[in-house]
């Protein structure tokens, strides 16, 4: 426990990421199984103790503290489990036993019933100094809210004992605290845990940036990038999963798809809502805002399936049956993957059709032309290639289609974190709603943080506190002089914004001292780029 | 007009007033009143820690007792500061090649912090934000030796690895500070026993160092200087007055205008 509260408080006074996965490795590489996954689960917030509730701890503080100092503490601290860390009263005799190890805590914690959990919790906080007890509160109640995410811990994981992070993403899923199958194979006692009996998230195959890379379209393929999200199927024993990105499930949101896939496979493709705003009129899919609106739901209403329909267009088959293809090259999988659709139901499943072309000049000019089907870009790749999982270089490349641009005002500036906390380097920039001459005003349209050399961000700095007119706490408003080409992928109609346009992937392009603020762009040509 | 401590000065009515040590900073006073054998004292800001900066604290009967109380909640316990300076010096020697940068204010705290140091044993030079120096230069004319110390500005690189820098808090994360090589940030107050008040800060280093009591400090001084009445002003007046609520004290507060919400 006290190893734990020392990675916590250490965690809470390191900002950067390099740093946080340092501590949790360093951490994970010299605790003894099984606390260290224990320590694993709070971080990934996968430790539940049915019995104890942040009532219980509210309780437990009722019977020892007067109720209006400890609602004038609570109010300052602003969290009930620090609160109550600070003001445990100390035990007047020495503590009997040392400090409880995590272990202990949690065998503890599962026997207990919901009426015999305050005598256990206090007997534990009576053994710990003010940090140990701050961490037995957040461990106990399961919510560490410590600003670390469960795809941090699982990086640290894996940098902890040189495994790949990919790897350890795969056999993750289907494990549970205190994880001691995994951390066996990570220190090779032992071969990996099964994966295979489970409808378990594989890693995706991501794909690297296209740079100057000289590609030839014999070894290449070409396919559209569509606007959508990126999802995994998983069909295994009967049951269907739809995985995100990052690996979350996402099957409720999207029961008409988790419904459509009968039979053992593994495949990869691009998650849509139907419309015509890419891909054209057969077939054709909405633009990404659409498929937002139903993103995060735990339910969907009748109405809005009946309304934004989703499908999947598919890329990549990953395991047919019980055969894993990913090491086979992409020419085989593509030809399993196309002999597989007439099994699929077309409503919910299409090809992502490849794009019949030879040379890469003609190649550029249809990329050219796909600004307004609201297509991301262009994939390459590689025939050859097996299906890994994570960037690897010369196997697959996504070819973005160039970015929109705007001028736009700067008009707020904050501090940023970390190694730039001196410098402003978040900035809002905003666009004349009307003539400037007449008496327009700039409205935000959007905020961005990065596409700006070091060189140029001690610029930009310097620039903030010169032509400083107010400050907002943390936020200067700006004289409003500053003109930004700021590039962008896509912008879209939203209500959350006064402007009532949003932005994707908005970054600073260019700072153009040469141009006065009143020549900055009008809302009305950001919303007519609206897709 | 210069006045001693436990000097008794006549101001006019009939009143006399005298100044007590009240452990703060250097000169800090408690001001006891008289007229007509009532007495009142007003503390001022007071600590009752020990600091070889200044005189300490002196409890002294009164009928009337006006505390401050910065730190007038439950949470606040301000640890033995040697405990803090050693966290700081191991800090320090684990990162030889970095600079810990201390922000600390100008009267007494950094004062008090390096003097500790020295107490603690670190007798290398410490380096100083300008706006420390004159009262620096002040404490030493009052004979408080505070060692080798020297300005920041305009110090080679080299010699601020390993070094202990102190500043104003404001100069902790502005361009002030982009001259030190790499520097840890530290912050000297007594909020640092707050998590959020240090996650705000975005330091790397608190350390929980006031120039004010604490909550145990402030009810002790109470039950022992044992006042017929206690007015609580200055800082977080509710908690303080619960706690003499509690134990049956006559206590009210007493709302000033024009302080500073957060004192150190």
């Amino acid at each position: 426990m006290k190893r734990l509260a020392k990675l916590l408080d250490e965690l809470l006074l390191t900002s950067s990421r390099n740093g946080k996965l340092k501590l949790i490795s360093a951490y994970l590489c010299e605790t003894p199984d099984p606390d260290r996954g224990w320590a694993l689960a709070a971080l990934t917030s996968a430790v539940d103790f049915p019995a104890v509730k942040a009532g219980t701890i509210r309780g437990l503080m009722a019977d020892r503290v007067d109720p209006v100092l400890w609602t004038l503490s609570r109010d300052f601290v602003g969290d009930t489990a620090e609160t109550a860390s600070l003001l445990w009263p100390e035990p007047d005799q020495a503590p009997l036993a040392p400090p409880p190890t995590l272990s202990e805590v949690v065998a503890a914690l599962s026997n207990a019933t919901k009426t015999g959990a305050p005598a256990v919790l206090s007997g534990l906080l009576d053994r710990l100094d003010t940090a140990g007890r701050y961490a037995l509160i957040k461990f106990a109640t399961g919510a560490l809210r410590i600003g670390i995410s469960a795809r941090l811990a699982k990086v640290a994981f894996a940098q902890a004992f040189r495994v790949q992070i990919e790897d350890v993403e795969e056999y993750w899923h289907g494990q549970s605290p205190p994880y001691q199958p995994l951390f066996a194979w990570a220190t090779g006692a032992a071969p990996p845990p099964r994966t295979d009996l489970l409808p378990l998230f594989r890693p995706f195959m991501l794909a690297h940036p296209l740079g100057d890379e000289k590609i030839s379209l014999e070894d290449y393929v070409a396919e559209w990038k569509w606007d959508g999200i990126r999802v995994q199927l998983v069909h295994v024993g009967g049951e269907t999963r739809v995985y995100s990105r990052g690996g979350d499930e996402i099957s409720a949101s999207f029961p008409e798809i988790a419904a459509s896939l009968p039979f053992p496979v593994v495949i990869d493709g691009e998650l849509l809502v139907r419309g015509s705003d890419q891909g054209g009129d057969t077939g054709g899919a909405a633009s990404f805002n659409a498929l937002q609106q139903r993103l995060g739901r735990k339910t969907v209403s009748k109405a809005m399936l009946a309304e934004a329909p989703a499908f999947v267009r598919l890329y990549d088959l990953l395991i047919d049956g019980s055969e894993d293809l990913r090491e086979q090259p992409w020419a085989v999988r593509r030809a399993r993957l196309e002999a597989l659709i007439p099994r699929l139901e077309p409503d919910r499943f299409d090809l992502s059709e490849t794009i019949p072309v030879s040379d890469m000049e003609t190649l550029a000019k249809i990329r050219a032309g796909a600004r307004d089907s609201a297509i991301e870009g262009i994939m390459l790749k590689h025939r050859q290639s097996p299906y890994v999982a994570g960037r690897r270089a010369g196997l697959w490349y996504k070819w973005k289609r160039e970015p929109l641009l705007i001028d736009c005002v700067l008009m707020y500036a904050q501090r940023g974190s970390g190694k730039r906390s001196s410098f402003y380097s978040d900035f809002t920039f905003g666009c004349w709603n009307g003539d400037p001459d007449t008496g327009a005003d700039l409205l935000p349209v959007g905020k961005a943080y990065f596409g700006f050399t070091d060189e140029e961000l001690r610029f930009l700095d310097r620039h903030v506190r010169q032509h400083t007119v107010a400050k907002y706490g943390p936020v200067r408003e700006t004289d409003r002089s500053l003109v930004f080409e700021v590039a962008f992928d896509s912008v879209h109609l939203s209500k959350r914004h006064k402007s009532g346009l949003a932005m994707r992937f908005p970054r600073i392009h260019r700072i153009r001292e040469d141009k006065p603020a009143h020549e900055a762009d009008r809302l009305e040509t950001l919303r007519a780029m609206v897709t | 007009m210069p006045v001693e401590y436990h000097e008794q000065i006549t101001i006019g009515g009939g009143v006399t007033a005298t100044f007590l040590p009240a452990g703060h900073v250097l000169g800090s006073a408690q001001i006891l009143l008289e007229h007509a054998g009532e007495r009142i004292i007003v503390t001022g800001d007071y600590k009752r820690s020990p600091d070889p900066t200044c005189p300490p604290f002196a409890v002294t009967p009164c009928d009337l007792f006006i505390t401050e109380a910065t730190f007038g909640l439950p949470v606040f316990c301000h640890p033995p500061i040697a405990e803090e300076i050693g966290r700081l010096l191991a800090v320090r020697a684990a990162n030889p090649e970095r600079c810990v940068l201390v922000g600390a204010y100008a009267l007494g705290k950094a004062q008090r912090v390096i003097a500790e140091l020295r107490a603690a044993g670190w007798h290398a030079p410490v380096y100083l934000h300008g706006a420390m120096e004159t009262m620096c230069r002040l404490y030493e004319e009052q004979g408080v030796p505070l060692g080798d110390l020297r300005p920041a500005v305009g110090a080679a690189k080299a010699d601020l690895s390993g070094a202990i820098v102190i500043c104003p808090p404001f100069a902790l994360n502005d361009r002030w500070s982009r001259r030190l090589p790499d520097p840890i940030t530290a912050m000297a107050s007594g909020w640092m026993r707050v998590r959020q008040r240090v996650r705000q800060r975005g330091v790397e280093l608190p350390l929980i160092i006031s120039d004010h009591a604490d909550w145990h400090e402030l009810t002790t001084t109470i039950a022992q200087v044992n006042p017929a009445e206690t007015w609580i002003t200055h800082g977080r007046e509710e908690a303080l007055l619960r706690w003499c609520e509690l134990r049956q004290r006559r206590a009210r507060a007493l709302a000033l205008t024009g302080y500073e919400d957060e004192d150190d």
